[in-house]
C-alpha cells in the first residue's frame, strides 16, 4: 500500500472492541502485517554512542542540568559493565556502536503544538496500525450511546523511533488531575516528580540495559495519578520503530499515588530489515498506599523471517514497587513478536497486604528465543502473588520461563501461587523452566506447578472432524490453553492478542 | 585455586596416587579438567544457594564433639543390620577388612577394591572410573568430582552378572576428626544384573565421594544411603549414572543434620524404555545445611524419570533443591515428573528451590511442583482436639509429609528400616 492512498483515507475510530481492528487483524494471512516502513526524512544523531551522545539527545529534549548529569553517570556506569549472557538466548555479538540512538522525524524539528500540527504521513502511520489518534472523532463515537455502553476512550502517546508525536486527550485528562504525557516534556514540566521517582524502581546501575537505557533513553511515557483519583480512562503508548539501525530506548514513568487507579496498555511493532535492531526499554512503576496498577503489554515488533534474518532484539526491563501497603499491580503481556525477548516485569512487594500478579503469554514461532518471566519479591506482611504463564514453542523456537519467587524473613502469612505451562508444537523447538524459589519464613506458602506437553491429538483430531483447518484447530487449542491469561487482559487487547496467537502460529503445523 | 602444600589439600600440582596403566591416565585427564574448572564458588549458579567454602578451603576444619558417623543425632550405621547385607566397611576412609563381613564371595559378583585394582595394567573398571564423570561435566561442570576422581585412592569396584538378591552394604566409620577422606567406586550391571546396595554412615572432617553407576540392558539398580550425624563436618557426594535399555534404577538418601552435605546426581538413560526415580528425605535442625542437585537427562525415547524430594527443616536449617529434567530431541515419548517440598517447622528454617525443566522433543509429558509452608494448623488443631499431644501430633504430620518420599522405595522391608529412622530422629527432637 502507498503512502497516498493512505493519507485519503479517513482516520479510522476504534471504539470500545473496535470492529475494524479485529477485521484487520483477522484479515491477515500468516505474514507480520505491520512490517512496512514509512518513507518520511529523519534526523539521525551520528551513529554509535557516547558522551556527546548522551549530551546530544539531552539537548535535543532540552533538559536540564541535573538530567544530564543522571545520563551521564548512567553512561559512565555502562561502560564499566558487560553484557549479561545468563538468559537461555542465543544471538550474535551486538555492535552497540553501529547504530543510531537517536532518530526523529524531520518535520518535527518544531514540537508541534497539537496532534493537528503532526507530519500527515506520521499521523497516516498510526492511522494504519490502528491506533486513533484523533480525539474528536473518538469522541464523536460517544454520541448516541448510552452512558453504561459508552466505549471505553483510550488515551495515547505515540512514540516515533525516538520521539513522542503527542499526546490525546490531556485536556480531559487534566480536568482529572491527571499527568499523561512523554517523558520528555515531564522533565521539563514536572522535574521534581521527575527526579523524585526516575530510577528508583529500577535504578541506573541495575543491569547492563537498564544503564544503557538511563544513559540514552529518547523518549517514553510519563503518568502520575493524583491521591484518590481513578483514571478516566486507559491510557496507552504505542511504539513504532520506524528508521533502520536506530535502537529505540524508550523509558516509562507510573507514578500511582495514593487510592489511586490506573490501567495503561502497550503496543509496540516495526518494520521488516534484514538487520537486528536493538530495543532496550526501561518501565518503573510506582504504586503507593491502596493504589492499582494494571499494565498490559501486546508486544509485536517484527519477529525476523523464517531464517531469522531480521527481527527486534527485545531487552526490557519492567519493574513495579508495591511501596504503599494494600498497593496492587498486575502485569499482563503477550509476547508475541521480537526474534529475541529479555524481559522479567517484576513486582516488589513493599507494602504490607500488597499483592501482584503476572500474567503471560510468550509464543516463539521460527527462529525467535524467548527468555520471559517474572520476579516476585515478598518483604511485606501478608502480601499475595501469583504467576500465570503460558509458552509456546513452535518451528526452531525456544521459549524460556524464569522466575523468582523471594519471601524474605519480615515477610509473614505471604502467599504465592506459580504455573507455568508451556506448549510443544513440532519437534524441533525447545520449551523451558527455570523458576527460583526462596523461602525464608515458615508462616508462608508458596507453591509452584509447571508442566510441558504438545499439543493434545484428540484435540485436534475432534476439531478436525468438525471441519476444521489443522491450522484452525491449532489456533482454538491455543487459545484455550492461553486461556486464563487472555482473561485478564482488557477487552480491546484481548481480541488483538488472541488474533495474534493464531498469527504467529500460522506456518508452526503441517 | 589454594596453593597450600597438604597431601589432601587442593594444590595446583598434586601428588596423584600410585597407579597402574589403565588408571594413571584417567587420573591425569581428570586433574586436567579440574584445573581447567577451578573450585567452584558461591557465583557460579548452581553454588548460588550453597556456599562452598567448606568443601574447598585446602584444610578440612578438625571435627570436634561426639564421634563421627554415629552421633546420637544422626543416623546409625547399624540401621540396615536386619538386612543381613555384605558388609564392606571402609575405616577413616581405608578399606577394613577385618571389620567387613567375612566372606567378601558372592555369586555372580566380583569386587576390586580400587587401592589394590589400580596396581594392575588393565581393569575392566577403565571404561567407567572418570568416564561417566567426564560425561557429567556438561552442561554443569562438578570439579569436586574431577578433583575426586583424580586422587581417589579408595573405593570399590563392583561388577554385577547375575540377579543378586542379598545386598551390599558399603559402611562409613572411623575416629580420625582432621581426615579429609577421597572415595570414589565404580559400579558395573551387566545386561540383566540386579543389585541393591546400601551406604551408611559418615567419617572424616570432610569428605567428598563419587559414585559411578553403568547399567546394561534390562539392568536394576536399587541404591539406599543414610547420612546424617552430629559432626560439623562438611560432605560433597556424587552420583553418575548411564542407563541402558530398560534398565532400572531406583536412589533413595535420607540425609539427617549434619552440618553441610551437598548430593548431586546425574543421571543419563541412554536405552530407550529406562526408567530413574531418584528421592531423597532431609531431616535437619539447627545449623544444617542440605543441598540436593540433581540432573536427569532423557537422551532416548520412552524414558521415565521422577525426581522426589521432601526436608524437614527447623532451628535455621537450610534445606536446597536444585532439580533438572532434561529431554533432548530424540527423546520422544518421555514422561518426568520433579517434585519438591518442604516443611518449615519454624521461622528461622529456609528453602530454596530451583527446579528446571529444558525440553527439546515434543511429544512428552514433563511436570515439576514444589512447595513450601508450616504444618497444617487445621490438621494440627483436629489432631489435639482428639487428645494427641502438640509434639507427637506434628510428628504424625510430619511422618505422614514423607510418606510419599518413602513410597519410593520398592524393597517394603528396607522401606519400613528407614521409617524406623525417621521416627527416632523425630522421637529425639522431642527429648532436645
Amino acid at each position: 500500500m502507498d503512502l497516498a492512498s493512505i493519507e485519503a483515507e479517513p482516520t479510522e475510530v476504534r471504539d470500545g472492541v473496535d470492529r475494524e481492528t479485529v477485521e484487520t487483524v483477522q484479515a491477515m494471512a500468516g505474514k507480520y502485517k505491520y512490517g512496512w516502513e514509512t518513507e518520511i526524512e529523519m534526523e539521525f544523531a551520528p551513529k554509535g554512542v557516547n558522551e556527546d551522545i548522551v549530551r546530544l539527545i539531552s539537548e535535543k529534549n532540552g533538559e536540564p542540568e541535573w538530567m544530564l548529569e543522571w545520563r551521564l553517570a548512567a553512561f559512565r556506569r555502562w561502560v564499566q559493565m558487560s553484557e549479561p549472557h545468563w538468559a537461555m538466548l542465543n544471538y550474535p555479538k551486538i555492535d552497540y556502536q553501529d547504530q543510531y540512538y537517536y532518530a526523529k522525524p524531520k518535520s518535527m524539528a518544531e514540537k508541534p503544538k497539537s496532534l493537528d500540527d503532526v507530519d500527515p504521513k506520521l499521523l497516516a502511520t498510526y492511522a494504519k496500525l490502528g491506533i486513533p489518534l484523533k480525539e474528536q472523532m473518538l469522541l464523536a463515537g460517544v454520541e448516541g450511546a448510552d452512558g453504561a455502553d459508552a466505549p471505553r476512550k483510550v488515551a495515547v502517546d505515540a512514540v516515533f523511533d525516538s520521539v513522542s508525536l503527542g499526546t490525546t486527550f490531556k485536556d480531559e485528562l487534566r480536568k482529572a488531575g491527571v499527568i499523561f504525557c512523554s517523558i520528555s516534556e515531564a522533565v521539563r514540566d514536572h522535574p521534581d516528580l521527575v527526579r523524585k521517582y526516575l530510577g528508583s524502581v529500577v535504578p541506573q546501575s541495575d543491569n547492563y540495559f537498564a544503564t544503557l537505557n538511563s544513559a540514552v533513553f529518547s523518549d517514553g511515557s510519563f503518568v502520575y495519578i493524583p491521591e484518590g483519583v481513578r483514571c478516566p480512562m486507559e491510557l496507552s503508548t504505542y511504539f513504532r520503530i520506524n528508521a533502520e539501525n536506530t535502537g529505540q530506548f524508550e523509558r516509562t514513568l507510573i507514578v500511582a499515588d495514593k487510592g489511586s487507579y490506573v490501567s495503561y496498555l502497550e503496543g509496540c511493532t516495526a518494520p521488516k530489515r534484514d538487520t537486528h535492531q536493538l530495543h532496550a526499554a526501561v518501565v518503573e512503576l510506582v504504586i503507593l498506599e491502596d493504589a492499582e496498577v494494571k499494565y498490559s503489554t501486546v508486544q509485536n515488533w517484527y519477529p525476523g523471517d523464517e531464517e531469522g534474518r531480521g527481527g527486534i532484539y527485545n531487552f526490557v526491563t519492567k519493574r513495579a514497587d508495591c511501596r504503599g501497603d494494600r498497593a496492587k499491580v498486575m502485569w499482563t503481556q503477550v509476547e508475541t513478536g521480537s526474534a529475541i525477548t529479555w524481559k522479567y516485569p517484576s513486582c516488589i512487594l513493599r507494602g504490607d497486604d500488597s499483592q501482584g500478579e503476572f500474567y503471560s503469554i510468550a509464543i516463539a514461532n521460527n527462529a525467535q528465543q524467548a527468555d520471559t518471566g517474572t520476579k516476585m519479591v515478598h518483604l511485606g506482611k501478608r502480601t499475595k502473588s501469583r504467576i500465570v504463564s503460558k509458552g509456546i514453542s513452535a518451528g526452531r523456537a525456544q521459549n524460556t520461563y524464569r522466575g523468582l519467587v523471594s519471601m524474605h524473613p519480615k515477610a509473614k502469612d505471604s502467599r504465592n501461587y506459580t504455573q507455568c505451562d508451556s506448549l510443544l508444537i513440532g519437534g524441533n523447538c525447545g520449551a523451558h523452566t527455570v523458576p527460583y524459589i526462596e523461602v525464608k519464613n515458615n508462616s508462608s506458602r508458596v507453591e509452584h506447578e509447571a508442566t510441558t506437553s504438545k499439543v493434545d491429538d484428540d484435540q485436534l483430531f475432534y476439531c478436525r472432524s468438525r471441519g476444521m483447518s489443522e491450522e484452525e484447530a491449532v489456533a482454538l487449542v491455543v487459545n484455550g490453553f492461553c486461556k486464563e491469561v487472555l482473561q485478564a487482559l482488557p477487552m480491546e487487547f484481548a481480541m488483538e492478542a488472541q488474533a495474534l496467537v493464531a498469527i504467529s502460529l500460522e506456518g508452526s503445523v503441517g | 585455586m589454594i596453593g597450600q602444600a597438604k597431601p589432601d589439600g587442593y594444590t595446583p600440582a598434586p601428588n596423584l596416587p600410585q597407579s597402574g596403566a589403565w588408571l594413571r591416565g584417567l587420573r591425569e585427564a581428570a586433574l586436567v579438567r579440574f584445573q581447567a574448572m577451578g573450585l567452584p564458588q558461591r557465583r557460579d549458579e548452581y553454588w548460588r544457594y550453597t556456599d562452598p567454602t567448606r568443601l574447598t578451603v585446602a584444610q578440612a576444619a578438625t571435627v570436634s564433639g561426639a564421634g563421627a558417623g554415629a552421633g546420637a543425632g544422626g543416623v546409625v550405621s547399624a540401621a540396615f543390620d536386619a538386612a543381613q547385607a555384605l558388609q564392606l566397611v571402609f575405616t577413616d576412609g581405608v578399606f577394613d577388612g577385618a571389620a567387613s563381613s567375612p566372606d567378601l564371595a558372592l555369586d555372580g559378583v566380583e569386587i576390586d577394591h580400587l587401592a589394590e585394582a589400580c596396581a594392575h595394567d588393565l581393569h575392566w573398571a577403565r571404561d567407567i572410573y572418570g568416564q561417566l564423570e567426564t560425561n557429567g561435566q556438561t552442561p554443569v561442570a562438578r570439579p569436586l568430582a574431577a578433583w575426586n576422581t583424580a586422587m581417589a585412592a579408595q573405593g570399590v569396584l563392583i561388577r554385577v552378572r547375575a540377579a543378586v538378591l542379598r545386598p551390599i552394604q558399603i559402611v562409613y566409620q572411623g575416629t580420625d576428626m582432621q581426615a579429609d577422606l577421597i572415595l570414589h567406586h565404580c559400579i558395573r550391571l551387566e545386561e540383566g544384573a540386579q543389585l541393591t546396595l546400601l551406604e551408611t554412615g559418615c567419617s572424616g572432617a570432610r569428605s567428598n565421594h563419587v559414585l559411578e553407576v553403568d547399567l546394561g540392558d534390562r539392568a536394576q539398580f536399587h541404591h539406599l544411603r543414610l547420612q546424617g550425624e552430629d559432626a560439623v563436618a562438611a560432605r560433597v557426594t556424587h552420583i553418575f549414572a548411564q542407563l541402558g535399555c530398560d534398565s532400572h534404577m531406583r536412589s533413595f538418601t535420607l540425609s539427617a543434620d549434619g552440618a553441610l552435605i551437598r548430593n548431586e546426581a546425574v543421571i543419563e538413560m541412554l536405552g530407550a524404555d529406562a526408567s530413574a526415580h531418584i528421592a531423597g528425605a532431609a531431616l535437619g535442625k539447627g545449623r544444617v545445611h542440605h543441598d540436593d542437585t540433581i540432573f536427569v537427562t532423557h537422551g532416548a525415547p520412552n524414558c521415565e524419570s521422577r525426581q522426589v524430594f521432601k526436608k524437614v527443616l527447623r532451628d535455621g536449617a537450610v534445606g536446597v533443591f536444585q532439580g533438572k529434567i532434561l529431554v533432548r530431541p530424540v527423546a520422544q515419548k518421555t514422561d518426568g515428573y520433579q517434585i519438591s517440598q518442604a516443611l518449615l517447622l519454624d521461622d528461622d528454617a529456609q528453602f530454596l528451590a530451583k527446579p528446571e525443566l529444558e525440553i527439546y522433543a515434543d511429544d512428552v509429558k514433563c511436570s515439576h511442583g514444589s512447595t513450601t509452608g508450616a504444618l497444617d494448623e487445621t490438621a494440627l488443631f483436629y489432631l489435639r482436639s482428639r487428645g494427641v499431644g502438640l509434639v507427637q501430633a506434628q510428628a504424625l504430620l510430619v511422618l505422614a509429609f514423607l510418606a510419599e518420599v518413602l513410597e519410593e522405595i520398592e524393597d517394603r522391608d528396607l522401606a519400613a528400616l528407614v521409617q524406623t529412622q525417621l521416627e527416632m530422629w523425630l522421637d529425639r527432637q522431642q527429648t532436645l
